[in-house]
């Protein structure tokens, strides 16, 4: 051992050069990247250009349409910031769900024997996949605004608005939990904490006894049956109040703009289609051989899918339904199009328009997306490696 | 959007490279190698700068940048035009993707003293206005309480437009866009009940809306918005060149020299008009022209008077009248004033 080391010098071992290779290339992009940003933030103060991140506790000054914390014109663009990423997420995460759903659907559409249904789905697929996602968006826009009625040609003046939907968006009441509520939260989240264990102890029963347990009623009564008798019982405590119709629009209430779902709208249709042609290349890559020899072993088409197919077909699936989960991400951007106030819109344009400090502020919102990217990637991951099947 | 929202990143990023490495020589002597002007200017707004079918640029403000490339190149048709939204426009300009930026944009401290850019003028003075539907009855601004109101983003509008409405204790709904077309087709579409901008704005893009006369303006101005032209602040030589090009235009009015009797004036014997002429005195060295350019100015693009008249005075589908406005010459009792050359 001792001869061997005094000829292999450290250098010569793999796992330290490999380990040196990168230290001294990560160094450098620092370096590169520090002296870039110093020679930049020199050179705007010797043209006058102001620089640094002070700008984000100025007033902003302007206001914003939508917003799902209190902003007020006369906060800071710390605030817009919030305000724009928030309006970003609700997006982004309304649009994954249906677009999953969706997508899901049209996918298993497109394998069924029904000509007509399947025809369907391809057609659904081909269109929404192969015209830009900004001209959809245009046109739903315009789809959702064209046919709709303006607020004074629905709604009296003065008249209280339970419903209200018009080319100004839905509006509903605006509720308050008043205080009895509470018996109906904890309700639902024991609801939830049993189901869980219910499921747990029915696993384990079948496993050891081969008795089986209907977990999906018994869940279904405790997380939604249950709150909602408790809600009733304790007196149904939320207080509605309605919009009522003003000189132009409705005042009060909440309303849903019409931005907002022409872009959920155009965001989950388009990669809804991306998504069946991700859910179809699953299944189908599944051998057929599985199918048949769950139904030797005497299982129902119904138990076939959950338990043979789709376990085997989501791992295949889960990986690239990350990429599309980032594109819808990313895609939220195209918003500002049309006016819906997300982050690029507010933040990196209005905002940064009226403070002109571009670096920071593009600084700012791409390392917002790139950790929104991130985190969604390590969430499949972290679901995917759930699912993977074991291999032996 | 999601690709302009990119090319305002790459412009950014460039933005930082070129002030990182600085601009070695002077936007003159750039200007005069790659034989054209680069100029800044709308998506298209009739009279200011707007494109007719076959892509040819016209306008109060694309006459700016002609006059310009008149005193530099004594050819008037050496520009190249760059389309702009309100929000890529600064960007633009400061990374050096356009030597000048002449796009209604209005003068304001914060712009002048935080973006490392000046203002050499202006070329329009504005105020903004408010359009409305005839059918709401509305006559007045200070009834808009509730209302939802269409504008562009990046601009000092959305700013005025709160102040207003927060001064005097009224609600309203802000719908911005990037796109000037899109505000006018969200707004015809009945998303708003007003249409906010410059009042120049609203007398052009009224132009574009299915029917311009079921609309009016509303008699309330809320904010001053002097218009003029933008250059980078590091270059003081290029930002003489284009503030002198104003003044040439508007001090050759004064004169009474336009494009039909600007010949004839060459051999006028009044030393003003010598000087402006270049027939007397080196003052044209100092911004690096020829001692003709601004006869050629007013030559091929006219004096600001004519100007003002071919793009958005009383004859044009703006209708934007001039005698008696704020736009009239100072000796008409209006604020078109321009320091003398001598
Ligand atoms: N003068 C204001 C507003 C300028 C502005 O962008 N106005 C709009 C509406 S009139 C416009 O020019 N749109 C044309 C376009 O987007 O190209 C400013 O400098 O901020």
């Amino acid at each position: 051992m001792a001869g061997r080391a005094a000829t292999t010098s450290v250098l010569n071992n793999s796992k330290f050069r490999a380990i040196l290779y990168q230290l001294i290339m990560a160094s450098l992009l620092i370096y590169l990247g520090w002296s870039i940003a110093e020679n930049t933030i020199a050179n705007m103060e010797a043209r006058d250009i102001r620089a640094g991140f002070g700008f984000l506790d100025e007033t902003a000054g302007f206001s914003i349409m939508m917003s799902l914390v209190p902003y007020e014109p006369g906060d800071t663009y710390g605030r817009v910031f919030l305000v724009g990423l928030l309006n970003t997420l609700l997006v982004a995460g309304i649009g994954v769900v249906f677009a999953t759903m969706v997508g899901f659907l049209v996918g298993i559409m497109r394998l069924s024997q029904n000509w007509v249904v399947s025809r369907l789905a391809t057609i659904y697929v081909e269109i929404f996949r192969n015209v830009p996602l900004l001209l959809q968006i245009l046109f739903w826009y315009t789809a959702v605004l064209k046919p709709l009625p303006g607020p004074r040609q629905v709604f009296e003046r003065n008249t209280e608005i339970y419903f209200g939907i018009s080319n100004r968006g839905i509006t509903v009441p605006e509720f308050i939990f008043l205080e009895n509520f509470s018996f109906t939260t904890w309700t639902a989240l024991l609801g939830i904490l049993f189901t869980i264990g219910i499921h747990r102890w029915a696993k384990q029963r079948q496993a050891t006894t081969g008795e089986q347990f209907p977990v999906f009623f018994a869940g279904l009564g405790l997380t939604i049956g249950l709150p909602i008798l408790v809600f009733l019982l304790s007196g149904a405590p939320v207080e509605f109040t309605p919009a009522k119709m003003g000189r132009f629009n409705l005042a009060g209430g909440i309303t849903i703009i019409p931005e907002f779902l022409a872009v959920l709208l155009s965001l989950v249709l388009y990669t809804a289609s991306f998504i069946a042609e991700i859910v179809r290349a699953g299944i189908q890559a599944v051998n057929y051989g599985q199918t048949e020899a769950s139904r030797a072993l005497g299982l129902r088409n119904g138990t076939t899918l959950k338990l043979v197919i789709i376990p085997q077909a989501l791992r295949i699936i889960i990986p690239p339904m990350t990429s599309q989960y980032l594109n819808l991400t990313k895609n939220t951007s195209l918003a500002a199009a049309i006016a819906y106030p997300d982050l690029v819109a507010t933040f990196a344009g209005t905002a940064l328009n009226q403070n002109g400090q571009a670096l920071e502020t593009l600084a700012i919102t791409m390392t917002v997306y790139l950790s929104l990217s991130l985190l969604t990637s390590a969430l499949m991951n972290w679901f995917n490696s759930r699912v993977k099947l074991v291999e032996r | 959007m999601k690709k302009l929202f990119l090319s305002c990143l790459s412009i950014a990023l460039l933005g930082g490279i070129a002030i990182a490495g600085g601009h070695e020589k002077g936007t003159l002597s750039a200007v005069k190698s790659k034989g054209h002007i680069q100029c800044g200017v709308s998506q298209g707004l009739p009279g200011f700068s707007n494109p007719d079918d076959q892509g040819n640029w016209s306008g109060l403000d694309v006459d700016f940048c002609r006059a310009m490339s008149a005193a530099v190149f004594g050819d008037a048709d050496k520009v190249k035009y760059t389309p702009l939204s309100a929000r890529a426009r600064f960007e633009a300009l400061r990374s050096g993707e356009i030597d000048v930026l002449a796009r209604n944009t209005t003068w304001t401290m914060q712009r002048d003293a935080t973006l490392g850019l000046e203002f050499v003028g202006v070329n329009y003075y504005d105020g903004q206005g408010f359009m409305v539907r005839k059918t709401l009855g509305v006559n007045s601004a200070m009834e808009l309480d509730g209302a939802s109101a269409c504008t562009n983003t990046g601009t000092t509008t959305e700013l005025n437009l709160t102040d207003f409405f927060r001064a005097n204790g009224m609600q309203f709904e802000l719908v911005a866009f990037e796109r000037a077309d899109e505000v006018v087709a969200a707004y015809d579409a009945g998303r708003c009940d007003v249409y906010t901008t410059d009042r120049s704005g609203l007398a052009a893009q009224r132009t574009k809306l299915s029917n311009p006369n079921d609309h009016k303006v509303l008699p309330e101005i809320i904010s001053k918005e002097p218009l003029g032209p933008v250059v980078r602040q590091d270059d003081p030589q290029w930002a003489d060149l284009a503030r002198w090009t104003l003044n040439a235009m508007i001090n050759a009015e004064e004169m009474g020299i336009d494009s039909s009797n600007v010949d004839s004036k060459r051999s006028d014997s009044n030393p003003a008009v010598k000087r402006l002429m270049g027939t007397e005195g080196d003052l044209h060295e100092a911004i690096g022209v020829n001692n003709d350019w601004a006869y050629n100015i007013v030559k091929q693009v006219g004096n600001y008077g004519e100007v003002y008249e071919r793009h958005v005075g009383a004859n044009t589908p703006l209708q934007l009248g001039r005698g008696g406005t704020v736009n009239d010459l100072w000796t008409n009792g209006g604020l078109i004033y321009a320091p003398p050359v001598r």
